[in-house]
């Protein structure tokens, strides 16, 4: 379930590497936890974060949840279609649902997330 | 998970795919296929819900009426037999140890049906006020509650029991046979929509559940968790208790003044309520929209004319009117329909405004 060519945060986003840009979402747990989506906040093409920052929200009908970027970066494209259609990150959290792409200010700091194993296994401990 | 109490029913969720969730010390279903699907499903067709984690008490005895006028401030004189009636119970300052229902049987005879995460205390409370020769029994481990929850509930109901249902009016019941087997069957609910709360044993509430369900289901009929419960009842402004009052807040704050009856002579909060009804409210409960996408949320801060002035009590889409609503509690002369305050939602100050209530309110069929 969990795709092995991503990486992931204890916050549950995942991180795809890329051409030394990367693309962010949030993981197939994290939708099921919310529930259905009704809305997501995400932030403009430009602005910039730390790695660990809150990068925007996402809302289902019970719950709010903050994004936590991955790691630090400059947000190059943010997914249009979640505007209208937020229910995408329940239906593909890790194609459609995308949330934003963005361009690494070091990739070595990607190192310190976890594999798609190690992931799991948190997910079961937790 | 093992910490907390289960319903009867608690298998059955697992088998039918129900995320089950910490709720007043029960271990209880939040949803099966979707909230919004069960919300929808309940304005539309229908909805079961499995509500058993509510506390029943059995009040007999020649006594029974005084003791229940005692501890609770509706008028449960008014009541006849096999009517039930939304009353609550205060402290001497006028704030709100529970909400719940009075059942009659008759007049040596009652049942009250209380929070569950309130069973103890509001049990307790009863009791240590009981200088009547009533008898209370907290029977609340041997009842199943289910609702059936919904437009088409009373045609899906109807074969299961040997009366009209449509004989039992609103906030009445009568004690009957559902498939053979002896139930208090109750027009009441927490939705905002015609429905039927079925109070049987516990042994025999998986099997009407699944006769229920089965029939249900070509009618539209799906299983429904917390999660719609608290969706539609926010919609039609039925309180939850620990939200939307509590404690801290007095019945008359939180609008629940038409359930207050002063002229039913004496009860606990009496004199403290009526103080406040002749000085007025400084607060009241307040049901709001927000205009934007902002979705406010339980315990959000409010801010009128940019000072905090309390919380939210409920916030949440509102599945049926695509809009996101609220209640929370506002200075009086803030409080009234049109005024605009905001709400802090993660350190932005959104717009929100006063919006008269109930928020839904289904159409006379």
């Amino acid at each position: 379930m969990t795709p092995e060519d991503l990486l992931y945060t204890k916050e549950h986003e995942w991180l795809r590497l890329a051409d030394g840009t990367g693309t962010i979402g949030i993981t197939d747990h994290a939708q099921k936890e919310l529930g259905e989506v009704v809305y997501v906040e995400l932030p403009k093409v430009g602005d910039t974060f730390d790695a660990g920052q809150t990068f925007g929200s996402v809302e289902s009908v019970k719950a709010v949840s903050e994004l936590f970027i991955p790691v630090s970066a400059e947000v190059v494209e943010v997914n249009p279609a979640l505007a209208d259609s937020p229910e995408k990150i329940n239906e593909d959290p890790y194609g459609q649902g995308w949330m934003i792409r963005v361009r690494l200010r070091d990739k070595n700091e990607a190192r310190g997330l976890m594999s798609a194993r190690d992931y799991e296994e948190y997910t079961k401990e937790e | 998970m093992s910490d907390y109490k289960r319903t009867p029913l608690h298998a059955l969720h697992h088998t039918l795919g129900a995320r089950l969730i910490p709720f007043g010390g029960w271990e209880m279903p939040v949803e099966y296929s979707g909230i919004s699907k069960e919300h929808t499903a309940v304005r539309t067709a229908a909805g079961l819900f499995d509500v058993s984690h509510m506390g029943e008490f059995e009040i007999h005895g020649r006594q029974s009426l005084e003791l229940i006028q005692l501890t609770t401030a509706n008028d449960a004189a008014k009541l006849v037999d096999g009517q039930a009636q939304y009353s609550a119970m205060a402290y001497p300052e006028g704030t709100v140890i529970d909400d719940l229902l009075v059942y009659r049987h008759n007049r040596e005879h009652f049942m009250v049906v209380v929070n569950a995460a309130n069973i103890q205390k509001d049990f307790e409370w009863i009791t240590s006020h009981n200088r009547f020769d009533a008898v209370i029994e907290n029977v609340s481990d041997r009842v199943a509650l289910l609702a059936v929850q919904g437009p088409k509930a009373i045609d899906i109901l109807q074969p299961f029991v040997p009366q009209q249902l449509d004989k039992i009016g609103p906030y009445h019941f009568a004690r009957l046979a559902v498939l053979g087997v002896d139930a208090i069957v109750s027009r009441t609910g927490y939705t905002g929509e015609d429905g039927f709360e079925i109070y049987v044993s516990a042994e025999h509430a998986e099997s009407i559940w699944n006769a229920i369900l089965d029939r249900g289901r070509p009618f539209g009929l799906i299983p429904a968790g917390l999660g719609a419960r608290n969706t539609l009842r926010l919609e039609a402004k039925m309180l939850l208790y620990g939200n939307d009052m509590d404690e801290t807040t007095t019945l008359l704050e939180a609008g629940l003044g038409w359930i207050v009856k002063f002229d039913k002579g004496e009860f606990i909060g009496r004199d403290s309520l009526l103080k406040q009804k002749q000085e007025g409210v400084k607060r009241r409960l307040a049901g709001f929209e927000m205009p934007g996408r902002d979705i406010a949320r339980d315990h959000y801060p409010v801010f009128v004319d940019g000072r905090e002035a309390g919380r939210v009590t409920s916030g949440s889409p509102s599945i049926t009117l695509k809009k996101n609503i609220g209640l929370a509690y506002l200075p009086v002369e803030h409080a009234s329909v049109g005024s605009r305050f905001q709400v802090s939602i993660r350190g932005r100050m959104c717009d929100a405004q006063v919006v008269p209530t109930p928020f839904y309110k289904r159409k006379e069929r």
